[in-house]
């Protein structure tokens, strides 16, 4: 009998904070002897992009999202720039420079980074299946994606996710 | 406390102190202790669970300033 636990993950989003949840717990749960795949679909597939320089953050109708300095004397680190989703918009490359400082504070907390985590998924066998429907739909190339990665459509998604202990969509 | 093999997992924060050490397992055999030192506050309650988990036994769970110390024995 196979006993292993296992955890299914779709993941759909994007950006730089949003690769974080599915790697950070596919990872995990590999760690604690979980077998583990993530579905990639839609924005999600570009977390499986060879140059993962695309992710970025955006400030922009995230109220959310603490806008802090990662540099400079405490009383500076401190404060919150409350600038309005309008400046936000107006300012080219607002958001390259928001991601730019997220990685500083990234790096300053210890955080790993998502090639990081990338890699440990990979290292610890997490399977890695992108939605071939969504690659063709964006216009990606499967030599735009990093080795290793497999393709298939619902209900590949389906033959491991209803096994599974623990089905997340991120 | 005796142990085998060390890990210095100050600085990183979660999950890294976990497959950090879930990495130095690997490459220890069965009844060998692993001592990791952690500065992750989230770390104590992770290190229990993930020795709940995965059934490696945690020796020891200590704290001295900002510093945390733990001892797991491989299964």
């Amino acid at each position: 009998m196979d006993d292993q636990k296992k955890l299914a993950i779709i993941a759909t989003k994007g950006t730089l904070d949003w690769a974080y949840p599915p790697f950070i717990l596919a990872s995990t749960a590999a760690a604690l002897g979980y077998e583990t795949q993530i579905f990639f679909t839609f924005y999600g597939l570009q977390m499986l992009r060879k140059d993962l320089s695309g992710l970025k953050v955006s400030p922009l109708g995230n109220p959310g999202m603490p806008m802090k300095m990662p540099f400079g004397p405490k009383w500076f680190k401190d404060i919150s720039w409350n600038i309005p989703n309008a400046v936000q918009s107006l300012v080219p490359g607002y958001e390259s420079l928001a991601t730019v400082l997220m990685k500083q504070t990234i790096k300053n907390n210890g955080v790993a980074t998502i090639p990081e985590l990338r890699e440990l998924c990979q290292e610890a066998e997490v399977k890695f299946i992108a939605c071939q429907m969504t690659v063709e739909l964006f216009g990606f190339e499967h030599s735009d994606f990093i080795d290793g990665v497999e393709y298939g459509g619902a209900a590949t998604f389906f033959e491991f996710a209803g096994e599974s202990d623990i089905c997340l969509f991120i | 406390m005796n142990f085998d093999k060390e890990l210095d997992a100050r600085g990183l924060n979660c999950p890294l102190p976990i497959l950090r050490c879930k990495k130095s397992l690997n490459e220890m055999t069965s009844g060998q202790t692993l001592k990791v030192t952690s500065t992750d506050p989230g770390s104590v309650k992770d290190f229990a669970a993930f020795a709940k988990q995965t059934g490696n036994e945690l020796l020891s769970s200590s704290e001295a300033g900002s510093e945390y110390t733990f001892f797991i024995k491989k299964k």
